[in-house]
């Protein structure tokens, strides 16, 4: 079976994320002042072929951890999408 | 009998730049380059690995992150396990931190911008040929060479001693005011527990010959090439 999911990975909360400062100082030019907090992090979407959805879940965490997130500096979210046709 | 010259590999990866520098400056300095691509499964009997600058894989997903699951990481990984000196040169010292094998991790810089310019860093520790205190005036060029790690883990890095160099001035003041990327504590470069293994943002490849400029680098190079002479001493 084919399953899609999502990974969302962004800088730990205690890190400055300069892109994130970057696109809020950005913002007030274009008349939104009340914005904060903007983090920037990337979004990663996969299919995975696998018995179940245990499996795929299993195996998507970690990808996560070992490879499309760097524990030292990063946290990570997987979002399972829908099974996929 | 001839002076013995210590074998240098170069790893070059898909968007390295920086290896022909690192071959030539092994050269000036008196060792053997040897070439060794990304697909090698061993090093050829190198006396010290050098993972040169660039932009390995296009900087995808993180720097490093993919370089360092290439299959010579796997013989990398293994040679400094066995006591082998191993310098990593921007790019190199994010793969060696995404590998695991330096702590802390290199993220943008503070400012967004791609900087090169000549910077001075701080020897915080002995090594070898590099006595503490000794400030290198060495180049850096990088758009993403902001040290950072937990403050937990900054502070076993600095317990430890394994903060090889911080930016300063001439003078070897380490101030906010000379950190060019943001770096945690003005970190430029570390060391493994063990000491065989350094990384540093600022290129040293590219400081060695008088007739250039400046040669911060040759001292580097002179800690990669005692700890490689110290090795092969050790198995004779």
């Amino acid at each position: 079976m084919r399953f899609r999911f999502e990974v969302l990975v962004s800088l730990k909360d205690a890190l400055l994320d300069p892109q994130g400062k970057a696109v809020q100082g950005a913002l007030p030019r274009l008349g939104w002042s009340n914005v904060s907090e903007v983090r920037v992090g990337k979004h990663i979407a996969l299919t995975v072929e696998a018995d179940d959805e245990t499996a795929a879940t299993a195996q998507v965490q970690e990808m996560a951890t070992r490879f499309l997130s760097n524990p030292v500096i990063e946290d990570f979210q997987v979002l399972e999408v829908e099974p996929a046709s | 009998m001839t002076e013995w010259k210590p074998r240098i590999g170069v790893v070059t990866f898909p968007g390295s730049l920086d290896d022909r520098d690192a071959l030539r400056a092994a050269t000036l300095m008196g060792g053997e380059p040897q070439t060794l691509w990304h697909g090698d499964a061993d090093l050829g009997g190198v006396d010290a690995v050098i993972l040169p600058g660039g932009f390995s894989y296009g900087d995808y997903l993180r720097t490093g992150a993919i370089a360092r699951f290439a299959t010579v990481m796997d013989a990398v990984g293994a040679f400094a396990e066995d006591g082998g000196p191993v310098l990593g040169i921007c790019n190199g010292f994010q793969i060696l931190c995404e590998a695991g094998l330096l702590p802390g991790a290199l993220i943008r810089n503070r400012t967004l911008s791609f900087v090169c310019r000549w910077v001075n860093i701080r020897a915080e520790r002995g090594l070898q040929t590099i006595a503490a205190g000794d400030v290198l005036p060495v180049p850096i060029k990088h758009g993403e060479g902001q040290f950072v790690a937990s403050e937990a883990e900054l502070d076993r890095i600095e317990r430890d001693g394994l903060v090889a160099f911080r930016y300063c001035s001439p003078g070897g003041v380490v101030d906010d005011a000379f950190n060019p990327n943001g770096a945690a504590r003005g970190i430029a470069g570390v060391r493994n527990d063990s000491g065989n293994v350094l990384g540093l943002m600022p290129h040293p490849e590219h400081a060695v010959d008088p007739d250039l400029g400046p040669t911060g680098g040759q001292s580097v190079f002179g800690w990669l090439f005692d700890a490689a002479r110290a090795r092969a001493a050790s198995y004779a």
